[in-house]
């Protein structure tokens, strides 16, 4: 029996059935019988390389690509309106309460490789990228290397210069993007800078975004000098890359995993066990090559990395509690309010 | 030939006594081994016939102890048991040759003079006359200068004849001497060999004659 | 010789009942490890499930009569620590859900530490639940609460797994080492009865002195009956033998007499009727003694042969020593005796034995030759056997007859008027089977019989 009427308390502002789509795409196939549906939060552009990979191997498919946010990604298999063959989020957490939940099927993939212990969890997540969290720095907010490179030296300038940078900063807005809050909450745990820096930030009226996206392109157009926790991965992959520095804090990097999850109620299973192998061959195979994964990363020490870990723990910071608690922080940090 | 009869049992020694006298021999009965050595301490016999069973001591002792009292005349044994029953044999324990009981009187002669054959002989039994010289024990008849060697029965009968020369032997008495009695033999085989002692005998001192109706005698022919 | 019937085996009986009795243990010592193992495990489990509750608990806060609770991250991270493992967790205050999966099932027997256990099924799985109880006093008012972590039972599993081979790898090894030992135990148990065998086995065929040596006192009795047949036995077969030489004694000096007193008796007459009387009294009393003498030899050669005695024995002195004795009975009847070594040879045998069974072949050929003729005995090797034979030129053998000659007390068809008593040739046929050999009759070309006999060579 499944309890589809299980009710677990998440904290989110907007439960409604319906949710929002950010954006769609039909690849492939139109007449096949082998269509699969995927939900996902990476944005078309950086996903159909994939995409269009696996149709080349595997022609006869087609694919129905749905971009939403997170949490609507969430409420998409909680409101169970739809049923799609393929999860894909950057919410690490909100990925592990699905699969605990019971709306992960397991699988093991059929590929011959091994996979980094990191990217699998119970057989029912798969991560298939490295993404660290990145400051943005716009190269004209500053000399050639005279940007900070730890969040010691960020918190430093900040406070050197207020009147410089105060309006010209951007960050998560960790009530509406679940992967910011999964940044956020992750570098809480691992640096007592982060709440100094949150304070600082708020100081300077920092300007909240939904996305990564959304602040790069306000970093490229000059609106903000310095974006936050953005995701090295789009800011790698930006057309207008070279306008800006991308900074992996040298103190400590958070990095994140994409991953995927095969739904229990998906309708074509066997597709979507092949997109998985697909995914996780390119990736990790011999010859390897994504943009999304970010191999950069291969050449740190893996001590300087917070690897955000696919586990239960990640359940913590959902709790209703412990959201509420962290959330009334944050606001009263960034927002400067009580 | 002397006989020493060694045997304990009364009525066997007193037949056999009679049946070896009947042949002319001389016998000595000893019933025990201590009557026997006493004997031998002071007679010399041809042959000892010993029963292997005695009361005082079992007959192999006094062949054991032969050689301790020098005795030299050879010993025929007379045993109620057959070799099979024996551990060792009877031969190995130093008798010269044994019978086993009943006694076959004509194959205990044979083998007597088997043995003293063996044993040498003794110069009694030599017989001469005239270019005549017999000595049955190596049964060699010698005529003038011709040795003949006799065959068996041959050699019997002209032992017989001369044993008692002049003495008339029926056919039927050299029949029982001469042949066992499972054979079924005509007095005329008599004849036959009769005459072929008289072939040998021809340039003889010594003669075979004819009694018609009674028998054979020998004769010596008057030397000159 | 009847082999004995076989029931049974007391070595495989042994080893077959330490092998189950092994195998019985290995069982209980499988289980026992899987047992001893899962409650290790269990209690593993069960404490790392309460060092998270109990985290969970230690981070509750009354903040003037507001609740609040404060989840450590390592709360629910230690619980994946090893295995990925799914969890689940729900806080309750006075019974009024707060957080977490509403519908996990609490534990409710609680123990003295406030602490209950549970195994159970949570969205198709089975997992394992705590349940900690914390009672406060909130405005003097006594408040509870209820914390419930649970977790699914991947490792436990895995580590049950483990210890499931373990533990077979255990039993399994133990099982066949116990099952070897058994067999070399069982093996070892059972010598004592090997030795004893061979000790037996060794002796000679005439040997019934008691077993002296030492035996486990389960054995006793067996020897101690074992040694009471034997002298039972040595003495029968004394009394046999002694009946044998008593019985020869009291039989043939008797005849011996007799016999005497008829030579002499025929010495002294002369009637040719009254001789011929005479004479068939001489020879009756010739085949009665031979009858006797016969039968006697008879049993003597079986009771010999059954326990036949071997040293080497050389066939061409006995043969001479056996022609020897001959002579002067072929003597008699003018018979000449000639010897053929035609080969060395020697055998393994009974040498008395042996002995009298020439005598009676070459006596028979010397009964039924006619006067004047000759016998020849010859010795060859053939193949890996010594034959000797003995040629005569009598009247041979019913050709339809050979086999039965050997039957005891036949006598052939063409032996009117001859004294034998018909186990002469059954008495050499034994002898000569007694010493694995065989026997050959058959008739010459021309006139005349040969009888053969084959013994293996040593």
């Amino acid at each position: 029996m499944r309890f589809f009427f299980l009710t677990f308390t998440l904290i989110f502002s907007s439960l409604s059935n319906a949710f929002e789509i950010e954006e769609r795409a039909y690849f492939g196939s139109e007449t096949t019988k082998s269509k699969l549906k995927i939900i996902s939060t990476a944005d078309i552009k950086y996903f159909s390389p994939m995409i269009n990979s696996f149709l080349e191997s595997n022609p006869n498919h087609g694919i129905d690509y749905t971009v939403a946010s997170s949490t609507d990604v969430m409420n998409a298999m909680y409101g169970s309106q739809t049923s799609y063959d393929l999860i894909i989020s950057s919410a690490m957490d909100l990925q592990v309460k699905l699969a605990n939940d019971g709306f992960a099927t397991t699988y093991k993939p059929n590929i011959n490789i091994n996979m980094p212990s990191w990217s699998i969890w119970n057989n029912m997540i798969f991560g298939f990228t490295q993404e660290p969290a990145a400051i943005v720095i716009s190269k004209k907010a500053f000399n050639i290397d005279d940007f900070p490179k730890t969040r010691q030296e960020l918190i430093s300038i900040l406070r050197e210069n207020p009147a410089r940078f105060k309006g010209k900063m951007g960050t998560y807005d960790l009530r509406q993007s679940g992967l910011g809050y999964l940044f956020a909450t992750q570098d809480a745990r691992a640096t007592e800078t982060y709440w100094r820096l949150t304070e600082v930030m708020g100081q300077l009226e920092t300007n909240l975004y939904c996305c990564s996206s959304d602040m790069i392109d306000d970093v490229v157009s000059g609106n903000i000098d310095i974006a936050y926790n953005v995701l090295g991965s789009y800011a790698n992959n930006h057309p207008l890359r070279k306008k800006y520095n991308v900074v992996y804090p040298a103190d400590m990097t958070t990095v994140m995993s994409r991953s995927m999850i095969l739904p229990v109620n998906s309708g074509n299973e066997r597709s979507a066990k092949l997109f998985i192998d697909h995914v996780l061959q390119t990736v990790y195979g011999a010859n390897a090559k994504n943009e999304l994964y970010n191999s950069d990363l291969n050449s740190f020490e893996e001590t300087s990395l917070n690897r955000i870990g696919l586990g239960p723990g990640l359940m913590v910071f959902l709790d209703q509690f412990k959201k509420q608690k962290f959330l009334k922080e944050w606001e009263r940090a960034i927002l400067q309010a009580d | 030939m002397r006989f020493l009869l060694i045997e304990d049992n009364i009525s066997l020694a007193a037949v056999v006594e009679n049946r070896l006298s009947l042949d002319g021999h001389v016998i000595d009965h000893a019933k025990d081994i201590a009557t026997a050595d006493e004997y031998t301490a002071t007679t010399e016999y041809d042959l000892i016939l010993l029963d292997i069973m005695l009361p005082d001591g079992d007959g192999r002792d006094f062949l054991a102890s032969r050689g301790s009292k020098n005795l030299k005349t050879p010993i025929i044994v007379l045993t109620a048991r057959s070799e099979i029953s024996d551990k060792v044999s009877i031969l190995d324990l130093g008798a010269d040759d044994y019978m086993t009981k009943p006694i076959d009187f004509s194959e205990l002669e044979a083998r007597c003079r088997a043995v003293l054959r063996r044993k040498g002989g003794s110069a009694q039994t030599n017989f001469s006359h005239g270019n005549v010289s017999f000595d049955p024990v190596s049964a060699l008849l010698k005529v003038g200068t011709e040795n003949v060697t006799l065959r068996t029965r041959e050699l019997r009968l002209l032992e017989l004849l001369i044993s008692s020369p002049g003495q008339i032997f029926s056919k039927s008495k050299l029949v029982d001497r001469l042949f066992s009695y499972d054979q079924s033999v005509t007095e005329n085989a008599i004849e036959v060999y009769i005459g072929r002692l008289r072939r040998h005998l021809v340039d003889a001192d010594l003669s075979i004659t004819t009694i018609r109706g009674l028998g054979y005698k020998l004769e010596k022919s008057e030397l000159l | 010789m009847k082999k004995p019937i076989i029931k049974g085996s007391i070595r495989r009986r042994l080893s077959v009942l330490l092998t189950i009795v092994a195998g019985i243990i290995a069982i209980f010592l499988f289980f026992l490890i899987q047992s001893v193992a899962r409650q290790i495990a269990q209690s593993s489990q069960d404490n790392i499930l309460l060092a998270s509750a109990i985290s969970i608990v230690d981070s509750s806060r009354f903040n003037k009569g507001e609740f609040s609770i404060d989840l450590p991250y390592s709360s629910l991270s230690m619980l994946d620590t090893v295995t990925d493992e799914r969890v689940f967790y729900s806080i309750k205050l006075e019974n009024k859900f707060l957080s977490g999966y509403k519908l996990l099932p609490q534990a409710d027997v609680f123990k003295s530490n406030n602490t209950a256990y549970l195994s159970s099924h949570f969205l198709d799985q089975d997992v394992r639940i705590v349940t900690v109880k914390r009672l406060f006093s909130i405005n003097n008012q006594p408040v509870t609460l209820e914390v419930s972590v649970a977790q699914t039972l991947n490792g436990l599993r895995k580590t049950l797994a483990n210890t499931s081979r373990v533990s077979l790898i255990v039993g399994v090894t133990f099982f066949l080492i116990a099952a070897i030992l058994s067999f070399m135990l069982a093996r070892s148990a059972v010598n004592p009865l090997a030795r004893l065998t061979r000790s037996i086995s060794k002796r000679g065929p005439k040997d019934l002195r008691p077993v002296v040596a030492a035996v486990p006192a389960e054995m006793v009795p067996l020897v101690s009956s074992l040694n009471t047949l034997m002298y039972r036995l040595e003495k029968s077969l004394t009394r046999s033998e002694d009946f044998i030489t008593e019985a020869a004694h009291r039989v043939r000096t008797p005849l011996t007499v007799v016999r005497a007193q008829a030579e002499i008796t025929l010495r002294q007459i002369d009637k040719p009727r009254n001789r011929k009387n005479l004479k068939e009294i001489i020879r009756a009393i010739d085949e009665s003694s031979r009858a006797a003498g016969q039968l006697l030899d008879h049993a003597m050669v079986t009771f010999r042969a059954d326990n036949l005695a071997l040293e080497t024995v050389n066939i061409c002195q006995l043969i001479n020593d056996t022609v020897d004795r001959l002579r002067p009975l072929a003597d008699l009847r003018d018979i000449s005796l000639e010897v053929e070594l035609l080969h060395p040879a020697s055998v393994l045998g009974d040498p008395i034995l042996l002995q009298n069974a020439l005598y009676n072949i070459i006596d028979n050929a010397i009964k039924y030759s006619p006067i004047d003729s000759k016998i020849v005995t010859t010795v060859s090797s053939v193949d890996e056997k010594i034959q000797i034979s003995v040629n005569d030129t009598g009247p041979g053998f019913n050709s339809d007859e050979p086999s039965k000659l050997i039957e005891r007390f036949h006598r052939g068809k063409n032996v009117e008027g001859i004294i034998g008593s018909g186990l002469g040739l059954t008495i050499v046929h034994e002898v000569v089977e007694a010493h694995k050999g065989h026997l050959e009759i058959k008739n010459l070309v021309g006139e005349g019989a040969c009888v053969s006999f084959f013994l293996p060579s040593h």
